[in-house]
């Protein structure tokens, strides 16, 4: 695949990135609003052209752990499903994690509990951020606001993935999953060879030369000192995806007086409300949160010490906000306002909830 | 040490390279050391250690890695068959095997077993069968028999109560990506022999590029069954070997000969002896 302009679905946009940027393997299991991700690879049949396995599973229980088993043996291996799904891979999230695999796994959003509804949603947020899986493990999260960000990121989160040993979750909903927009595509990454496999993931599991000691993959530490060791050493990690890997977006920061906090499809909507805001002369801006863990906490902070006032946008009950009050110590007003159950709010309805809970 | 005692033209039987020096954590009288050692065995002897990936479950075995010198992962309880599925798939010259007991394979990972059964993956499971759940304490099995005692059915098991055992390796025979299926014993220098024959025939078949390739193996669990080693071997012997019989179930893709239809599609509860 070559440098173009298309027109496309999210995700589209996310199959196609994942043949682009030489990913390995792909096995994944069908939920709405994400199917389109397997349907588009099973209709591109990479296994012809670049060699990159497709598999259906039986389940997101089987396809996680199809992406442990494959991702363990040093290859690029990714899954995508939805919320309802992606309860079920909490299991294999947190084995990944505590076995150190690098893996791709993109999340659409839909409103829950439960079985809940296929429309979009950002209520999964502290399942994404804050475990989700059991023990003390962390996603790297990348939150996209458009179809050129969910092709984009693959092929970022690929580069975090084995700079981390460390799953990569691309957080998304319904919204972007199946809009269509324009997008540019890269030029074709080749597939690893079995000689860059070995110098980029020496840990890898694909068979024992006799010039090595065996190489295991597991998350089993009996002792418990030993297992407190390795747990520092995990959050070590954390602390420099924290230092070195941060991202965000700041529109119209400069000179507001107050600010949204919004990513994916919310960040969306805030665009258009804080254009709104700027016609009636309110300085309104906005901080779009694209790493939500590791989260931009020393942005919050700084744009706390200036502005009057921050609204966090969420199709949720109020997630990231306990983030950004964190973050700002309280030290400003700071609310929450969302819809949720797969409602997206308006652009109007936003701006109203910021003039009413900030600027008052 | 055996070298210093041993003259090098009497030692007709040495361990394997492909086994570690590492100590087994396994109780004395267990079957998993044994059936460890064959498996180890056939890696040697096919000269294909370098390009083996073993897949341990949860349960008694999960150290299995400790013990063979090859490259291992350990999976997730119940899933292996997926892990090895993806394993072989995106490494298709490896050669990959599971190493499960009966609660990871036929309770907890059930769908993943019969799935990757189905699709006829390349790849060896060895079931570990001895009617319990050994490393938590010897509760009831998805194989439990009728009337066996265990730490979740201390009075015995009652099919009114607990269901059914589960002949799963009658029942992953009958699916037309199985290639192999055969059950197997290690408790007499026989049986060893024989099961050491089918786990290398299991290699073949993968080898060969066949479908799935399948050896339970019937063990006792002395401790979770309260006996002694021999009393186990015994009691086997006479409960879990007229329910659970050993020789051939499929080969070459076809169930093998006198193997009774009713055996795989009608099955008695499976009960100890009265």
């Amino acid at each position: 695949m070559a440098k173009e302009l298309k027109l496309m679905k999210g995700n589209e946009a996310i199959a196609r990135a994942m043949i682009a940027s030489g990913t390995d393997g792909y096995f994944g299991y069908p939920i709405t609003p994400q199917s389109e991700v397997m349907e588009t690879l099973m209709a591109e049949k990479p296994w012809e052209t670049t060699g990159m396995v497709v598999l259906q599973a039986e389940s997101e229980l089987a396809s996680i752990n199809m992406v442990y088993g494959g991702a363990a043996t040093g290859k690029k291996v990714a899954t995508s499903s939805s919320s309802p799904g992606i309860s079920l891979m909490c299991e294999g999230l947190t084995y990944l994690a505590g076995a150190e695999i690098p893996c791709v796994v993109m999340n659409a959003m839909r409103g829950g509990p439960g079985l809940g509804t296929i429309q979009p949603a950002q209520s999964d947020y502290f399942q994404s951020t804050k475990g989700g899986g059991h023990g003390d493990y962390q996603l790297y999260v990348m939150a996209p606001a458009s179809v050129q960000e969910m092709y984009d990121f693959v092929f970022d989160a690929w580069d975090i993935a084995f700079k981390y040993r460390n799953p990569v979750l691309i957080l998304t909903d319904g919204a972007i999953g199946q809009c269509m927009e324009k997008c540019y595509t890269r030029d074709y990454v080749p597939r690893w060879t079995d000689e860059e496999r070995k110098e980029k993931a020496p840990w890898g599991t694909w068979g024992k030369p006799a010039n090595r000691e065996r190489n295991i993959i597991t998350s089993l530490e009996l002792e418990s000192s030993r297992q407190e060791v390795f747990n520092q050493k995990l959050q070590k990690k954390y602390a420099q995806m924290k230092e070195e890997d941060v991202r965000y977006e700041m529109l119209n920061c400069e000179d507001a007086d107050y600010v949204f906090v919004a990513y994916g499809t919310s960040s969306r909507i805030c665009m258009k409300s804080m254009q709104i805001a700027r016609e009636k002369g309110l300085k309104v801006g906005l901080l779009r949160p694209i790493t939500l863990y590791p989260f931009p906490t020393k942005q919050v902070a700084e744009l706390a010490k200036r502005v009057k006032g921050m609204l966090c946008v969420e199709m949720s009950a109020g997630q990231m906000v306990e983030d950004v009050k964190l973050a700002s110590n309280c030290q400003i007003p700071i609310e929450h306002y969302g819809r949720f159950g797969g409602i997206i709010p308006t652009p109007e309805e936003v701006l109203e909830a910021m003039e009413q809970k900030i600027i008052k | 040490m055996a070298n210093d005692i041993v003259k090098p033209e009497n030692l007709v039987y040495t361990k394997t390279k492909v086994l570690t020096d590492n100590v087994m954590h396994y109780c004395p009288g267990c079957g998993h050391g044994t059936a460890h050692r064959i498996i180890a065995e056939v890696i040697d002897e096919m000269g294909i250690q370098d390009k083996t990936v073993g897949v341990s479950p949860v349960g008694c075995s999960v150290l299995a890695y400790n013990y063979f010198d090859v490259d291992f992962q350990e999976a997730a309880h119940g899933r292996a068959p997926a892990v090895a599925t993806a394993i072989k798939r995106l490494n298709p010259d490896t050669f990959v095997f599971t190493y499960q007991g009966d609660g990871d394979l036929a309770a907890i990972g059930t769908a993943e077993t019969i799935h990757a059964a189905n699709r006829g993956e390349n790849i060896v499971m060895v079931f570990i069968n001895n009617g319990i759940y050994g490393m938590t304490g010897g509760q009831m099995a998805p194989t439990t028999l009728v009337g066996m005692k265990s730490a979740t059915t201390p009075y015995g098991r009652r099919v009114d109560l607990n269901g059914y055992p589960l002949r799963i390796t009658e029942l992953l025979a009958t699916l037309p990506g199985s290639y192999y299926v055969t059950r197997q014993s290690v408790h007499t220098p026989a049986n060893v022999r024989k099961a050491k024959a089918a786990i290398r025939k299991a290699f073949e078949v993968q080898r060969d590029k066949k479908g799935l390739a399948f050896v339970e193996i019937v063990s006792s669990c002395n401790s979770g069954w309260k006996m002694t080693p021999v009393q186990a071997n015994k009691w086997m012997e006479e409960n879990m070997f007229p329910n659970y019989p050993l020789g051939d179930i499929k080969v070459d893709g076809k169930i093998a000969e006198g193997i009774d239809a009713n055996r795989l599609v009608v099955s008695a509860p499976l009960t100890v002896k009265q």
